[in-house]
């Protein structure tokens, strides 16, 4: 996946993506909350890139961000070769067929007043000029794409259980013939049994169409079985990214490490085994970062240095990248005097 | 845990359904089990299973209509727990059985402190006066590891993050000392790494108090860590109980083996392809007449589509409805 002959399909550089607050009688600007601060990776065409953290960490707002359903506070983003991080909206449109998202939920992401073929088509009407029954053509082949019965194109949203209604959403997401998808949590919503189907099914559209996903998730075992690299963000920031094997068998960050480590095992007698990182407290609020390291109030190796200077992003092995002083060669030295000192 | 314990919960047959517009829906189909004393029994199952109705079903917390429990026994220290008078059930309900739901925001009323909604059942069940029952408090906060316990009893809820929440819904249902803990899918709503404290947490507590308890979930992982004992639900019906390793070990019936290696993992092998159950869970209706997971078994044969296999034994405390034997790989006899 990482090797050097693959061209990024897509680029985001520095993203940030802040909120404003308004307090007071008269609205003024209070603050922001910074959802996204600072985000820069690469997907490879073909690739799925994981991006996971917990609720409250921006994972979602980077994903709609990157397709711009915000106008962002800074940075850029390249899809293919354009650059739409600045482009006003109304340019974007034309861009709009080539980037798709699959939502969290499929019940609400679904207008319940529309048929399944009005809501596959609606993008054909929007983006194409296929005549009615090139229209139908084209919907029924998107139904059979995702395993939908052709026979219910005519049914509405209700009538269909959460899986086959995550289906349409794909299919909606497809008509298009787009070449980037986000996948926002779309399995979050279903149950266990049913999320492996949709699993399955993205990963043999992406085979048979050459798609590539910005796969979002609080999932971890599940996105890395479907991932090929990972990206991990903690309160706005992507604290490490490296290759799905990489991230999943030696983490470099104490954020990745605590995070994998709290994950249950479906096994008694591996669970056993788990040596688990019980981070303390709760993440600190967007509003209000702490200074330094982002995960300086809860790392447990945390260091003096971590409380003044913010890591830099940089790579620490071949595709491996992670923000943490721990990891920085100029500064490992003082950093390891430090928590002698400390030790005493 | 020993056999012969005497339990402390014994649910016999427990039917419920609900009548709607469409006709009644059998939700809870003859769902047996028991509960000894310091047991961590592991409920699992899909949405629509039954789990929560079951929970509901047993302490009369279900709106009546549309729901009706129609048959049964639930035995707790001797009293048929559908059979007694609604007062008390409510003593029982604050008193002796602990509940704790998946959302915390909810269940807490926001325009009351934390401190008065941990007081209330103090008060209202164990007789304290205002002062006693605020010292209680404080100490209830403190054992589920709330810092400053003291200065949060006077905050609201929206006043604490989620996993503080929910250790406050766990200090709300340990505050009268019950018998019985039913923890209702109470990690889903959360983080992995507040689920991780929740989890650790609870083993802490069993340990200093030693309640049964009762966990609802659909983790699979969260049930290899705590549960002495599960419970696997499909369709409204228990269709597998077994001792938590020799489930997983040795999983009996086809939805729990195929459940169970359709989850991945985030450590041990990585297979490239998922293994999926194919369909759809079932739809509710009426009661049963045959297996409910038979559109959706690789072993279904005819006698799965007229009869509903009722639950054998086939081990030490592990027993399975299915008419497949897994050990043979044939169909029982009888």
């Amino acid at each position: 996946m990482a090797d050097g002959a693959l061209k990024p399909l897509v680029e985001v550089r520095n993203l940030k993506m802040h909120f404003p607050i308004f307090s007071g009688i008269l609205r003024r600007r209070a603050g922001e909350v910074k959802a996204v601060d600072g985000v820069s990776f690469d997907i490879f065409e073909g690739e799925t890139l994981g991006l996971v953290g917990e609720s409250g960490c921006g994972k979602s707002t980077a994903g709609r961000a990157i397709l711009r359903l915000y106008d962002i506070t800074e940075g850029s983003i390249r899809i293919d070769g354009a650059e739409i991080g600045s482009q006003p909206q109304d340019d974007l449109r034309a861009m709009r067929p080539r980037m798709q998202m699959v939502f969290q939920d499929p019940q609400a992401s679904l207008n319940p007043r529309m048929s399944v073929a009005g809501i596959i088509g609606e993008p054909l009407d929007e983006h194409t000029k296929l005549s009615k029954s090139e229209k139908l053509d084209r919907i029924y082949e998107l139904m059979d794409a995702v395993g939908l019965n052709r026979d219910f194109a005519n049914r509405y949203p209700h009538e269909f259980s959460g899986g086959q209604r995550q289906r349409i959403g794909i299919a909606r997401a497809l008509a298009l013939n787009p070449k980037f998808i986000v996948c926002d949590e779309p399995i979050a919503a279903l149950d266990v049994s049913i999320q492996a189907q949709v699993v399955n099914l993205l990963e043999d559209l992406q085979e048979k169409f050459g798609l590539t996903y910005l796969f979002i998730s609080h999932d971890l075992s599940m996105v890395r079985h479907i991932a090929d690299r990972v990206a991990v963000m903690y309160l706005g920031k992507v604290v490490e990214l490296a290759p799905r094997d990489a991230l999943y068998t030696v983490p470099k960050h104490p954020y990745t490490e605590a995070l994998l480590s709290a994950v249950p095992e479906p096994d008694p007698r591996l669970e056993a085994k788990v040596e688990r990182i019980i981070l303390k407290g709760d993440v600190p609020s967007p509003a209000n970062p702490p200074k330094g390291c982002n995960f300086c109030t809860r790392c447990p190796k945390v260091m003096e240095i971590c409380r003044s200077e913010e890591p830099e992003f940089r790579e620490v092995a071949p595709g491996h990248f992670t923000a943490c002083h721990l990891h920085d060669q100029t500064k490992s030295q003082t950093a390891g005097k430090t928590a002698a000192s400390e030790a005493q | 845990m020993p056999d012969g314990a005497v339990p402390v919960l014994d649910v016999r047959n427990l039917k419920t359904i609900f009548r709607t517009r469409g006709g009644e829906i059998h939700a809870v189909n003859s769902v047996s089990f028991d509960l000894k004393p310091g047991e961590l029994l592991g409920v699992v199952g899909e949405s629509g299973s039954g789990k929560s109705v079951t929970m509901m079903s047993l302490i009369g917390l279900l709106p009546s209509p549309p729901a009706e429990v129609r048959e049964g026994e639930v035995l707790f220290d001797g009293t048929n727990l559908l059979t007694t008078d609604e007062e008390t059930l409510r003593k029982i309900r604050g008193d002796r059985i602990g509940f704790v739901f998946q959302d915390p925001m909810t269940s807490l009323n926001p325009v009351f402190t934390v401190g008065f909604q941990i007081m209330e059942p103090l008060r209202k069940h164990m007789g304290l006066d205002k002062a006693a029952a605020r010292v209680r408090a404080k100490e209830l906060l403190e054992l589920v590891g709330i810092p400053d316990a003291e200065r949060r009893l006077r905050d609201y809820p929206h006043q604490f993050s989620g996993g503080m929440r929910q250790r406050v819904m766990i200090a709300i249902a340990l505050a009268c000392d019950p018998k019985v803990l039913i923890a209702d899918e109470p990690t889903t709503a959360l983080d992995v790494t507040i689920q991780a404290q929740i989890l650790e947490l609870v083993k802490e507590l069993r340990q200093k108090l030693g309640m049964a308890i009762i966990w609802i979930t659909h983790d699979l992982g969260v049930i290899a860590g705590i549960a002495d004992r599960v419970m696997v639900m499909y369709g409204g019906q228990v269709v597998e109980q077994a001792p938590v390793k020799d489930l997983f070990a040795n999983p009996q019936h086809p939805y729990t083996r195929a459940l169970l290696q359709t989850v991945p993992s985030v450590r041990g092998d990585r297979a490239d392809r998922l293994r999926v159950i194919e369909g759809q869970p079932p739809v509710l209706g009426g009661p049963p007449v045959a297996c409910p997971f038979r559109a959706r078994c690789t072993h279904r044969f005819d006698r799965c589509d007229r009869e509903n296999p009722a639950r054998r034994d086939v081990g030490a405390g592990h027993d399975v409805a299915c008419f497949w034997d897994a050990k043979t790989e044939a169909p029982i006899d009888g």
